[in-house]
């Protein structure tokens, strides 16, 4: 009875679904902005250590101080941190004193003696201000467009150190032709829908001064600055690596042990053979 | 209940024999995976993974206990508060990332423990009641898995709980009714989360009673063998303790080594970068996602596009979805085969094969958008997904010549060493 059962229901499914297979349906039309669409690119990274691997290496102290420099300079002008405090600065090898002036750049929304909301100095402990109070605001300084908190965003694409990296060095002029672009938007093939309402931030080499000699070049600074946005997303990478390198150790020399336990506890009844 | 020649427990010291008489639990442990346990000696790598299923129910708990310490099941906060866990909870960060990748492990283990217990025949007869649990056990990790993965109330998080909440608005009649009731409002909100919150805290302890019940089950016929056959002599057997313990613990090693790495170096390559962006009920994702341990099951239920018999095609593949699990629970009557093991059912064990790559595939469908050759090809697997389990099987079990049976547990063991290490030797007398 139950085979005869699950027979009704098991043609019932393979019929109904084999059906669905051989109808005919419409073509979906050729997404364009699919065919543009590119992966980005692949670049090494000091983070991603020996081989680009990503189980040894560092953040490049240097490199990061740069591109917390290019995001200062030029990203912040649109884009927050929210997530990251001036404190976790020190981690880029920013002195407290240092860490202190960076913030008092900064101002942060706060209450006077009389209750009335006023702005402050921020000190190490507040977090990067907010660009724009609220998602309105933004776009209604932007032309319609909500430049998104950059704090995860390497988290938040696929392959999101080098999209950042390709992203702002892939701008191109030469629209290929059947694809239509408005005016006030640019052309990307790294961005998933193509045309983006972000300007070219990175213009011109030497935009950016570096104190450090460091060529200053777009692709330098667009390399620095996704370095930096690794960071921002992912703070305790270097802490997170170093916990694993020695926790594989200490497990391989445990499982080697409980290994050879094994081969001993067995020993007798492997024997015979 | 065990085999007559168990070893039982004798207390050794003044304080275990005043124990024994009063609260038995070393008794109790002793006979379940101690010494008192006799297993057959013949099982291989594939029987530590439901030892591995335990543990890694465990790492899920402890992480998640210690998770819920920080975590803020608002929607205004609850996103800020996983970020202030990765970033200013000491250890945090490691804590989550066992806890995220720990749910694709335990699905990944699962997996394979099911798998061995088709190849092996362990759902049949006298172990139904085994297989029905542990059936029961891979539904509750599913709705725990889904709950949880909501919980960050990322944009995954927000789409994945509107389409699967919506996936029951598909019935007539009482489907809104059971949407607003799990989602406690008509899209997902504070009370959503709330509630999601409270069911994935209290469901994995659910679980673990299942897994109680699984585990007595299984102490009743004793665990099933690669060669199906049934224990005869004390021979055919190991005491559970030195011999798996000793075994488990390795494949436990293995087992974290792996673990680990995905922890510390690939921590996000298993999830949905959309999910590190915040929920925002205003946009949609270009491609909403579960995770992938529901892949199979996302393809089957989108592999039904037309209308049939009247019903909608969005209720044939809902319906499709939950039977494609539920009809796991006839498989002990829908396999009619008296041999249990594969390795001597030589129709059936290409059959499990085929299986084993449809369900890979659905995997990799259900992964894709939903667009050509997706669609089609999730289609003809969903076909035969069905007709694996309903259709061919119970028709092959039937029919199929087996290979001779092993006289015994001992003598399958003997004959493999034998050809492996030249001339066979007798078992020495005992």
């Amino acid at each position: 009875m139950i085979r005869l059962g699950a027979l009704a229901v098991g043609l019932l499914f393979v019929i109904n679904v084999l059906w669905g297979a051989i109808a005919p349906r419409e073509d979906a039309s050729p997404d364009m902005a699919k065919q543009l669409h590119k992966h980005p690119k692949h670049m090494e990274w000091a983070h991603n250590g020996p081989g680009n691997l990503g189980i040894f290496g560092t953040f490049d102290r240097g490199q990061m101080q740069r591109g917390f420099q290019v995001y200062k300079e030029v990203c912040s002008a649109c884009h927050s941190i929210n997530r990251v405090a001036f404190r976790d600065l020190a981690n880029l090898g920013f002195s407290e004193a240092q860490i202190k002036a960076i913030a008092a750049e900064y101002e942060v929304p706060a209450i006077d003696a009389n209750g009335e909301p006023t702005t402050r100095k921020a000190t190490p402990a507040d977090k990067f201000p907010l660009v724009y109070a609220n998602e309105a605001a933004a776009r209604a300084a932007q032309n319609g467009a909500n430049p998104p908190d950059l704090s995860l965003m390497t988290k938040a694409r696929p392959d999101g150190t080098n999209y950042v990296y390709s992203l702002l060095t892939g701008y191109s002029d030469d629209v290929p032709k059947g694809w239509t672009k408005p005016d006030t938007l640019y052309y990307n093939p790294y961005f998933h829908s193509i045309n983006i309402a972000m300007p070219p931030p990175l213009a011109a080499d030497g935009q950016v001064t570096y104190a450090d000699g460091t060529a200053a070049t777009t692709d330098q600074y667009a390399k620095d600055v996704a370095a930096f946005l690794t960071w921002t997303a992912e703070p305790k990478l270097e802490n997170r690596k170093e916990t694993g390198v020695a926790a594989i150790l200490f497990l391989i020399i445990l499982t080697g042990l409980g290994y050879l336990s094994y081969r001993k506890v067995w020993a007798d009844l492997k024997k015979p053979a | 209940m065990s085999f007559p020649w168990a070893k039982q427990y004798q207390p050794t010291s003044a304080v275990g024999k005043w124990m024994d008489e009063r609260l038995p639990l070393p008794r109790f442990i002793f006979g379940a995976l101690g010494p008192g346990y006799p297993t057959p000696k013949n099982l291989n790598a594939f029987y530590n993974f439901g030892v591995l299923a335990g543990v890694a129910l465990v790492i899920q708990i402890i992480t998640g206990v210690v998770l819920a310490m920080h975590f803020a099941a608002d929607t205004r906060v609850a996103f800020d508060s996983v970020e202030h866990i990765m970033r200013d909870v000491n250890g945090g960060w490691m804590i989550r990332y066992m806890h995220a990748v720990g749910a694709s492990f335990f699905f990944g283990v699962v997996y394979i423990h099911i798998f061995r217990g088709l190849y092996y025949g362990s759902y049949k007869p006298p172990r139904e009641m085994i297989w029905m649990l542990g059936l029961v056990i891979f539904l509750l990790m599913m709705a725990t898995a889904f709950m949880g993965y909501v919980l960050v109330w990322g944009q995954m998080s927000f789409w994945g709980a509107q389409v699967i909440t919506g996936l029951f608005s598909a019935f007539p009649v009482v489907g809104s009714y059971i949407q607003t009731l799990l989602l406690g409002g008509f899209s997902p909100d504070n009370a959503t989360l709330n509630r999601f919150f409270s069911l994935h805290y209290l469901l994995p302890f659910v679980i673990f009673g299942v897994i109680v019940l699984h585990v007595w089950a299984l102490h009743i016929p004793g665990s099933n063998n690669p060669t199906g056959i049934d224990v005869k002599t004390e021979s055919d057997t190991v005491p559970f303790h030195p011999y798996y313990t000793a075994k488990d613990f390795v494949g436990l090693g293995i087992y974290l080594i792996i673990f680990s790495a995905f922890v510390f170096f690939m921590p996000n390559s298993l999830g949905e970068p959309d999910n590190y962006i915040p929920a925002n009920p205003l946009s949609t994702p270009a491609h909403i996602v579960p995770e992938w341990y529901f892949w199979p099951f996302y393809a089957i239920l989108r592999a039904f596009t037309t209308d049939f018999l009247g019903v909608p095609a969005k209720l044939w593949g809902v319906l499709a979805m939950f039977a494609s699990i539920l009809l796991l629970f006839l498989l002990p009557w829908l396999d009619q085969s008296p041999v249990r093991s594969n390795n001597y059912r030589p129709v059936s064990r290409i059959l499990f094969w085929v299986f084993v790559v449809v369900g890979l595939l659905l995997g990799v469908c259900g992964g894709k958008p939903a667009e050509e050759p997706w669609v089609r090809l999730s289609q003809v697997l969903t076909a035969y997904y069905f007709a694996h389990f309903l259709i061919i099987l119970p028709i092959v079990s039937k029919l199929e010549k087996t290979k001779p049976l092993p006289g015994s547990i001992s003598e399958a063991v003997l004959a493999k060493y034998g050809k492996v290490g030249g001339a066979p030797v007798a078992q020495p007398a005992e």
